[in-house]
């Protein structure tokens, strides 16, 4: 297919434009996927998320800088939410990031979370894939703002990067599942002001709590302030930078790089699991009207879920 | 299965820090269910075409307060041609004076408009001029 070609030789339209039916989920891209999956896995992914406002565009924005420094091409991937009432959405997360627009070594793309609740889009692992092939050396990928249980990033990125702004709660917050565990990196943001230090503390003794035996790397707790002295806080994302790049060293020194890599494509299998032989099965059932008779069945009792289920099953397997 | 969404992006070129109106207008796209890219003000007529093309946007609406829209507007739709993206539909608003709209017509402006137009006609002109790009992939 000539868009592979083209994708592969970092034609910028060719990528947007397979973005975007990936996005509208257009069945024609997954021969497209197809061909690019053997091009992916040179790309480093770093996914960076925290609660709205806690900093990510701009974290994003100077991470970016720093990476273009070295020499490396950069893509962006950032997730907004989509309106349940509208389906519409704002696109802002470019606003910050403005300056690398006419950067020729940046491709930024907006993403709508269009439904999806694990903080990401649905379209983010095969927009990672069209990135990867394109040739960028770094992904970043920015989630939507996230309460406490949007952890789909761990599945996508190789090193997660949480930004925490002070005020956010109690002491228990730091110890609730979800969220505070997927991290590799916290970066207190807005640590000039206050409650930064309290929350300094609460990280640091969960982390005393926690076991990094397994994990091979015990996350570090970086503080980041003032904005309006750009200089230092320029090279405050730089010192957050190389802690970034120190993680992927472990990761690849003690061989948990191919546990990632395992767990994101046990993620990946499962999905296409779900629109391979699921999607289709559900959509046949509702286009012969079998599911009409199925339903009622189901709400008169005269049969139970799961042995329907495995009567649907056991029709397919033959 | 497939849904085409329209993507649209609201840009402020040039010199201009009044961005209430863009907002308003992000805001009523994103509520009539369009994907609206927001780029912020002091865009450069490259930044919006470049960005333009990364997000594969349908539309560009741009908004200008400050008097340089004869210069800004016509601009962007060169640079789309010089891109191979003039399938992007350009419209414009803002304050612009009734004698300029026909050289923002003769440029490829599709369509101008200025304060005091309810935000319904902006929406509907949307929905019966711009498509969402067909899914062709080869």
């Amino acid at each position: 297919m000539k868009i592979v070609e083209n994708i592969k030789a970092g034609d910028i339209r060719a990528v947007s434009r397979v973005i975007r039916n990936i996005e509208d989920q257009n069945p024609q891209v997954r021969e497209v996927i197809k061909e690019l999956y053997p091009y992916t896995g040179n790309a480093r992914i770093v996914g960076l998320t925290g609660a709205p406002g806690a900093g990510k565009s701009t974290f994003t924005d100077s991470l970016i800088t720093h990476y273009r420094n070295q020499g490396l091409q950069v893509g962006v991937l950032a997730v907004d939410p989509t309106s349940p009432f509208t389906g519409g959405a704002i696109l802002g997360d470019r606003i910050r990031m403005q300056k690398h627009a006419q950067d020729s070594g940046v491709f930024i793309r907006s993403l709508a979370s269009r439904g999806a609740l694990g903080g990401l889009a649905e379209a983010v692992d095969d927009a990672i894939y069209a990135l990867d092939a394109m040739g960028k050396d770094v992904i970043l990928v920015e989630t939507v703002g996230t309460g406490q249980s949007e952890v789909d990033i761990m599945n996508n990125s190789h090193t997660v990067v949480l930004l925490l702004t002070p005020g956010l709660g109690d002491e228990v917050q730091t110890i609730k599942a979800g969220i505070m565990e997927i991290a590799d990196l916290f970066v207190i943001n807005k640590a000039d002001q206050q409650g930064s230090s309290k929350l300094y503390q609460e990280l640091q003794k969960l982390l005393e709590m926690s076991d990094f035996a397994e994990a091979g790397w015990k996350p570090p707790i970086m503080l980041l302030e003032n904005i309006q002295d750009s200089d230092r806080f320029f090279t405050k994302i730089g010192e957050i930078k190389e802690k970034i790049d120190e993680h992927y060293q472990v990761l690849v020194e003690k061989g948990l790089l191919e546990r990632r890599e395992k767990r994101k494509a046990m993620v990946k299998l499962r999905t296409c699991l779900q629109k391979v032989v699921l999607a289709p099965m559900m959509q046949e059932l509702q286009d012969s009207g079998r599911i009409e008779s199925m339903l009622e069945q189901l709400v008169c009792k005269d049969i139970d879920p799961y042995s329907l289920a495995e009567d649907i099953y056991a029709q397919y397997k033959d | 299965m497939s849904e085409n969404k329209l993507r649209i992006m609201v840009a402020k070129p040039g010199l201009d820090g009044h961005d209430r109106g863009a907002r308003v207008l992000a805001r009523a796209f994103r509520d009539a269910g369009y994907e609206v890219v927001y780029t912020g003000c002091h865009q450069t007529p490259e930044d919006i075409v470049s960005a333009a093309i990364q997000e594969d946007v349908d539309c560009i609406g741009l908004s200008c307060l400050s008097g340089a829209h004869k210069i800004l507007f016509p601009r962007v739709i060169e640079m789309l041609k010089e891109n191979n993206a003039e399938d992007i539909t350009v419209i414009g608003g803002g304050i612009i004076p009734e004698q300029d709209f026909d050289k923002l017509y003769k440029a490829g402006v599709q369509e101008v408009f200025t304060p005091g137009t309810p935000l319904e006609d902006i929406v509907s002109w949307i929905d019966n001029h711009v498509t969402p790009r067909d899914q062709e992939l080869s």
